[in-house]
Parts: structure tokens; C-alpha cells; sequence
């Protein structure tokens, strides 16, 4: 890549910050330029976080009709998935799976819950609400 | 409170941005890119079965710390590494590092790191920064992805350093203790080339190097067939991309940082076939860059076509080749 053809498309997800690419530049010597991102890149990590919209939307239906937890809504909402929650508190996947009925997660003890809510970085009291509630 | 002298540079990648930084500071002037090229850290790795996020885990770099290790190897410096248990202890040492005036490199989770883009927050527990000093409650952070140094509230960064889950950091710190005041690259150089070519063309694992290319680009052409799940799809392309574009790779997934490290060892060591290799490694990372462009437009079309999977496969192969060509010319410098 040459340094003219560093993107500098001020990729939203960016933000307005600027990184580092390598770049070549007429004298044929390679160093770091400052960019403002590439479409290409604002397309993937859009893709990404509006994989986990979608699930924290789809929760947040279900939890909404009873048919899961909130714990299900609030991992999808903070970018997480069952492996990287039960990893996050320390727990077996199989018991974050119990966790996210919800009627066992009515059961939790307010441990589980802190430990939960610590991993999340929101309330106890977050936890068990949905938004709006 | 501040260190002396410390100086920000910003960079593509964070580990062989810390490093070069804090070696730098002790006096061994070292640019990002030698500190990437002299530790081995270019690879292409694809794992079927280790999943991120549902999908396969696919990196353009050796893992986590490979980095400070491959260093301490090629350049003989030492490394101190402490990991703690008590956060507050954590907290407390790094403290008396900085009053001592040393800069400190940190692994921390980006997800925690209230200076990022709100949009670039994901659970990835590995990433390196540097604290060099402290004001009141705040800490001043010289992240290297990052183009100026940043302030973090205390309760963040402990947050930041003791997640627990995939590469928990555990409140990791290190710096260089012992560090040479200058490098012997002509030993230096050939060496780190040696494991490059290693790792890539002689594992006789198909998960890593050129092999692993090429075996992805079968999984892309069967991927109509195999998995029909358009969501899955475009999340399995999207996430090769992204780890090869936008997860602090410095442009077209590492090779335009390993290109610079030749280059930058060509003139060192006035070696012309350097530069070629330099050159061939340019063109790899631009054909990278092609294969992420057309791996973009798939993934913007709500439902992939076979077509589109057969043409992208086609690119990566592109890739394998270029790749080839690249280690090619790194051998012939040996």
C-alpha cells in the first residue's frame, strides 16, 4: 500500500480516533501514516456488534414474555456469549445455561447475582430489571 | 507524577508497540517493526475447532505475549513478569513501579477501557498498554493503537486488569529489567527469519501457515453447501476480516509491519535481499487487502452467493501464493 492510498473514510466506528497502518511512501521506505479508518473495517465491526444487537433483541423479546431471563438480555447487551460469560464469572457452561431459564435465575442467590452483575459491569438491581422496566 | 522522558508513540499493534516503547525508554532504540519481525510474531493461523463468538478463531499473529517472550530471545533482554491474586496488591505494586519512575506495561481488557471507541469494545482480555504516571486518582496511559497518551480512573484500570475469562490478564505487569544498549542484527535477523519461515512452511499442521490458507479457502467454496445459514456466513467471513483489518493489525494482517522490519534490517545490514523480501511482503499485505475488500462486499449482501464464496476463495488463494512468493525471497536471504 502506498501512503496516498491510505483510506482516510473516517470509519464511524472509529469514532474520530486515528490509527496506525504501514504504508510505503515515495522513496520506497515503509512507515506508520495515521488513518481514519476504511469502509472495509467499518463494515466488519458494524457486522459484529449488530450480531449481538440482534441476540440482545431477541432476548429481550423472550425475557419480555417470561420465556428467559434478563441474564440472557444483559450478556448479549454487554458483548458477551455463554462461553465468555461462564469464563467471565467462573462458572461451568452448563450451569450459566441453567442460569439463563428464567425461573432458575429467580432462584439465584444474591452471590450468584453479584458475580454475575460484577462480570457484566452493571447493578445487581440492573441485573434483574430489563430496559424500561 | 510522571516518568521522565517517556516518550508516546503510536502504532499499529499494541505488544509490538509496548515493546518498542519501553525498550526504547531504558535506552535500546527499537522500532515497532523490529520488534515484531525480531520475535518471530508473523503467522497465519486458522482453527476449526477453537470457536470465537460461534466461529472459527483465525489470527494473523503468533498469540499473546509472544511478542515480550521472542525478544527476550532474540535481544537478550530479561523481562519481569508479575501477575497478582489481590487486585489491591496489584494496584499497590504497580504504584511503586511508577514512584520508582518506571514506565510499566499492562495486559488489559479492552472491553473495560473507557478511552476506546465505544464501537470497538469487545471481551479481548489481551491487550497491552503502557502506564506512565499517575495524577491523583488518574493514571496516564500511553496506549500504542492509541495516537495520543489518555488518562484512566483507578477503579477502571483495576477493572481492565482483573476480568476473569478468555486470556485473563490477571492484573499482569511487566518491564525490561536487564536491557543491552545495543542489538547485533547480524545475528539477530537471520535468526528471527529462520523461525518466521519455521512456523509458516514447515509445521506439518494444517491449521497453521500456508497450508492453512489454502485449507480455508476450501472451507469458502464449500460454505454455500455446507453451511446454508447466511447469518453464519457472513459472521464466519466478517470475523477473518476483522481480525486481519481492524483487530490492531497495522494494515493488510501484519505483513506491512514485517515488511517494514525487513526493510528497516536491509539498510541496517546493507543487505539488497532484504529489500527484495521487504518488497515481496508489500505485496502480500496488498493482496491481503484485496482479499478483505471482496470479503467486505460479501458480507454486505444479506444473502452470499455461491458465486461470491467461489471468487473470494479464488483471492485467498491469491494470497497463499503472494505468501509463498514472500517466504520464498525471506529464504533466499538466509
Amino acid at each position: 500500500m502506498k501512503r496516498d492510498e491510505v483510506p482516510q473514510y473516517r470509519n464511524r466506528v472509529l469514532a474520530g480516533a486515528r490509527k496506525a497502518v504501514y504504508a510505503v511512501d515515495e522513496n520506497g521506505e515503509i512507515g506508520a501514516v495515521a488513518s481514519t479508518g476504511w469502509e472495509v473495517e467499518e463494515i466488519v465491526t458494524t457486522l459484529a456488534l449488530d450480531d449481538f444487537r440482534l441476540h440482545a433483541d431477541e432476548a429481550l423479546a423472550r425475557a419480555r414474555r417470561a420465556e428467559t431471563s434478563p441474564l440472557e438480555y444483559h450478556m448479549y447487551a454487554q458483548r458477551m456469549d455463554l462461553p465468555t460469560l461462564a469464563q467471565s464469572v467462573g462458572l461451568q457452561r452448563w450451569r450459566v445455561r441453567r442460569h439463563l431459564r428464567s425461573r432458575t435465575f429467580a432462584r439465584l442467590s444474591p452471590a450468584l447475582l453479584r458475580r454475575y452483575a460484577e462480570a457484566l459491569g452493571i447493578s445487581v438491581d440492573a441485573l434483574r430489571r430489563l430496559p424500561g422496566q | 507524577m510522571q516518568v521522565e522522558g517517556y516518550q508516546h508513540r503510536h502504532a499499529g499493534h499494541c505488544e509490538s508497540g509496548v515493546m518498542s516503547a519501553l525498550l526504547s525508554h531504558q535506552g535500546l532504540e527499537l522500532s515497532e517493526p523490529l520488534a515484531f519481525g525480531l520475535s518471530s510474531a508473523l503467522v497465519f493461523a486458522h482453527f476449526p475447532f477453537v470457536r470465537v463468538g460461534g466461529v472459527p478463531l483465525t489470527s494473523y499473529r503468533m498469540p499473546p505475549g509472544h511478542i515480550i517472550k521472542g525478544l527476550e530471545r532474540s535481544l537478550g533482554v530479561r523481562i519481569t513478569r508479575r501477575r497478582y491474586r489481590d487486585p489491591a496488591r496489584g494496584m499497590r505494586e504497580l504504584d511503586e513501579l511508577l514512584d520508582a519512575g518506571r514506565p510499566v506495561g499492562l495486559q488489559t481488557s479492552v472491553y473495560w477501557l473507557p478511552y476506546f471507541p465505544p464501537d470497538m469494545r469487545f471481551h479481548f482480555n489481551a491487550h497491552n498498554l503502557i502506564i506512565f504516571g499517575r495524577e491523583g486518582d488518574d493514571y496516564l496511559v500511553s496506549d500504542p493503537v492509541v495516537e495520543h497518551p489518555q488518562r484512566i480512573a483507578r477503579a477502571d484500570l483495576e477493572k481492565a486488569r482483573f476480568v476473569r475469562g478468555p486470556f485473563a490478564p490477571r492484573g499482569l505487569i511487566y518491564f525490561p529489567t536487564d536491557v543491552p544498549q545495543s542489538v547485533d542484527l547480524t545475528h539477530a535477523v537471520p535468526r528471527a527469519i529462520r523461525r518466521t519461515l519455521n512456523i509458516n512452511t514447515r509445521l506439518p499442521l494444517p491449521v497453521v501457515g500456508l497450508p492453512a490458507i489454502r485449507r480455508m479457502a476450501k472451507t469458502l467454496r464449500e460454505m454455500p453447501r455446507r453451511h446454508p445459514d447466511p447469518r453464519y456466513q457472513r459472521l464466519y467471513v466478517g470475523s477473518i476480516v476483522r481480525m486481519q483489518e481492524e483487530i490492531g493489525t497495522g494494515g493488510g494482517g501484519f505483513r506491512f509491519i514485517q515488511g517494514a522490519f525487513l526493510q528497516q534490517a536491509g539498510h541496517a545490514l546493507g543487505d539488497e535481499r532484504l529489500h527484495a523480501a521487504a518488497e515481496a511482503m508489500i505485496a502480500a499485505g496488498d493482496q491481503w487487502r484485496q482479499f478483505a475488500l471482496r470479503g467486505a462486499r460479501l458480507v454486505k449482501a444479506k444473502q452470499p452467493t455461491a458465486q461470491g464464496f467461489a471468487e473470494l476463495a479464488d483471492e485467498l488463494l491469491a494470497c497463499a501464493e503472494v505468501e509463498r512468493k514472500a517466504f520464498e525471497a525471506l529464504r533466499s536471504t538466509l
